[in-house]
């Protein structure tokens, strides 16, 4: 059974034109003006050049908004005195159609199944995972932030696709790498894909990355308190942009918002970079300080998520590093967490 | 994790009836039934565990369960006025609708390591709540359990909650009973001092026993020396975290000691588990 087919351009330009008519499609786009890529939403004038040849450069935001919208609907409710059912929280009902992410690079993809580990049992997550096909794109070209190798990943990794257009000899070729992407193209066929089998992934025995395993080994008190820490946080000014950017930071917060006898409970992404973050309702604050929340959001990535699920949580993109308006560099944190 | 299918979505409770329980009235003691019959009727939990209540509008906040599962039909919640959400809480009446979402975490093991054991509770001021889950808990099944001994300290005596349980047990000769408050009070006729200097004098011995120790910080941070001088071990004593919180799940990330989540792995560990944690609660 085949697993991937050979495609031309014009049958993938094609296709991708079909996928819009019926599903919201989402692609990398560089702005004309500015330069900055963004994940956009495909019109019908597709940038064909741009879908051909995906456009260098990490996407300056990450695709965690198509799992974990900002900010997401949990339940309504009402509050209106006399409406029998006032005060109790109901599902969102909201209707989720399928959403295709397209041309995304491996390590974006590769966070995707990084975060489905803490969000295994989480029902909102799980259906938004449901709904998106993720085609990947291999990485032709590595920037100087990026460093997906160091945690894991590799710029031809398929972790989290679900199918992936590939650049061979003599052109494009489509491969199936699960049976949500072999579903998606039965039902969508792209030139001669009828008949396309996932490939059989890795399984379990996945060995970890040489960074986990040895953050794994360390001991959490020796890491913690280690002596860098207050060297590392000093520059940090608590912006949190690192936790936005970051495709891996997956921590939220839940907030009531009522208008009128209308309420909604919403979900939005909150930072462990915030002081409020922690704060208890009495004013004790166990992360009061600067250097305990810089620390803790390293060694949430490279010790505390290892531990618990097994590698860390970084896909190496090098968002935070682009973007820190400080300058911190994750790479740097890591080897030093390595030395202890 | 709650067999709710989705555990965001809390339970649907009428408050059923609020009891004021300090001189302050600081604390009420809230008593929920859940609207559902089926959910109520299967409702099970362990002392320790806690739940959010969930005020459609203004939010949810953690809060330990202060009933014992064998009370049966109905939940009950002390709280202390002293956020946003406990502060609409309060302002509650009877008959409202609110919401529950649990029992989450882990509580106290009644029904593992404590059995056969003798239970040495130790309070402070209104941590007591889930201690006296506990203890309504041990008392239903009491030859399943030693001796059981209360140290149980508030500031004045009208800080003291479940004044009418305490003096029940007291009386029933079923729990050996150390009230004491903080300094001498008009009418005040029991002990007076802090609640380490009065578990120093106890002096509660460790052999085949276990110590549950919940309070403030600095409460805690006293006793613990006072339970040392015994010979007691910190795989005996179980105390019980508090850290902000919001999904309860161990997913939002707010409640983290370092690798553990406080609702998830917790609230409650062992003083030699909380021993190799940073020191963030």
């Amino acid at each position: 059974m085949p697993m991937k087919i050979r495609i031309n351009d014009h049958q993938l330009i094609q296709w991708i034109q079909g996928l819009i008519t019926k599903f919201q499609v989402f692609y990398p786009l560089q702005d004309a003006n500015s330069g900055v890529v963004h994940i956009q939403k495909a019109t019908g004038s597709l940038n064909s050049d741009a879908i051909l040849k995906p456009v260098s450069g990490v996407p300056k935001t990450s695709i965690k908004t198509f799992f974990m919208p900002q900010p997401e609907v949990i339940a309504r409710f009402s509050i209106a005195a006399q409406d029998a059912e006032a005060f109790v929280l109901k599902e969102p009902g909201t209707a989720l159609q399928t959403q295709v992410l397209l041309n995304i690079r491996p390590c974006d993809a590769r966070s995707v199944a990084l975060n489905s580990m803490p969000y295994a049992e989480d029902p909102y997550f799980q259906k938004m995972l449901k709904r998106t096909v993720i085609i990947g794109r291999p990485c032709d070209e590595t920037c100087s932030t990026c460093f997906c190798e160091l945690v894991g990943g590799s710029p031809h990794g398929t972790e989290g696709m679900d199918l992936v257009i590939l650049k061979t000899e003599d052109g494009l070729a489509l491969e199936v790498l699960t049976q949500k992407g072999a579903d998606f193209l039965k039902q969508n066929p792209c030139a001669e894909s009828a008949g396309l089998q996932p490939t059989p992934q890795q399984q379990g025995g996945q060995e970890l990355p040489i960074v986990a395993r040895e953050m794994q080994k360390k001991d959490l008190l020796a890491l913690y308190n280690a002596s860098f820490w207050p060297q590392i946080a000093e520059a940090c000014i608590n912006c949190g942009a690192c936790t936005f950017l970051c495709p891996t930071c997956y921590c939220f917060d839940i907030q009531d918002e009522v208008a009128g006898t209308k309420g909604v409970r919403l979900r939005y992404w909150d930072s462990c970079m915030f002081p409020l973050f922690t704060l208890h309702a009495s004013g004790h604050n166990p992360r009061g300080q600067k250097v305990q929340r810089v620390r803790n959001r390293f060694m949430h990535k490279f010790k505390y998520f290892p531990d618990r699920f097994g590698p860390v949580s970084c896909v190496g993109c090098g968002r935070c590093v682009k973007d820190c308006p400080v300058n911190i560099d994750i790479r740097e944190v890591i080897s030093l967490m390595q030395a202890v | 994790m709650f067999d709710q299918k989705n555990p965001y979505l809390p339970y649907s409770v009428i408050i059923d009836d609020i009891v004021v329980e300090t001189e302050d009235k600081s604390l009420k003691t809230f008593k929920l039934v859940i609207e559902d019959e089926g959910i109520r009727q299967n409702w099970n939990h362990t002392p320790g565990q806690f739940a959010m209540l969930s005020v459609p509008g203004k939010g949810e906040a953690a809060i330990g369960i202060a009933s014992s599962p064998t009370e049966k039909g109905y939940l009950l919640f002390t709280v202390s006025r002293i956020g946003s959400l406990t502060t609409a809480l309060h302002q509650l009446p009877k008959g409202a609708r609110i919401g529950v979402r649990g029992p989450l975490g882990n509580g106290f093991p009644v029904n593992s390591e404590f059995k056969g054991k003798n239970i040495v509770v130790i309070a402070g001021g209104y941590a007591f709540t889930t201690l006296r889950a506990t203890i309504v808990y041990l008392l239903a099944h009491r030859q399943d359990y030693g001796k059981i001994t209360l140290i149980y300290g508030a500031r004045t005596p009208g800080m003291l909650l479940y004044r009418n349980e305490l003096k029940d047990w007291e009386q029933s000769g079923l729990v050996e009973c150390h009230i004491t408050v903080d300094r001498e009070a008009p009418g005040w006729n029991g002990i007076v001092g802090f609640v380490p200097a009065v578990t120093e004098r106890v002096a509660p011995a460790p052999e085949n026993s276990v110590a549950v120790v919940c309070g403030p910080p600095i409460m805690i941070k006293f006793t613990m020396p006072a339970l040392e001088k015994t010979g007691w071990k910190d795989e005996q004593i179980y105390l019980s975290l508090e850290n902000r919180m919001k999904c309860g799940l161990g997913v939002c990330g707010h409640c983290n000691v370092g690798p553990v989540y406080v609702c998830k792995d917790g609230p409650v560990f062992t003083r030699a588990r909380v021993k190799g944690l940073p020191v963030e609660f």
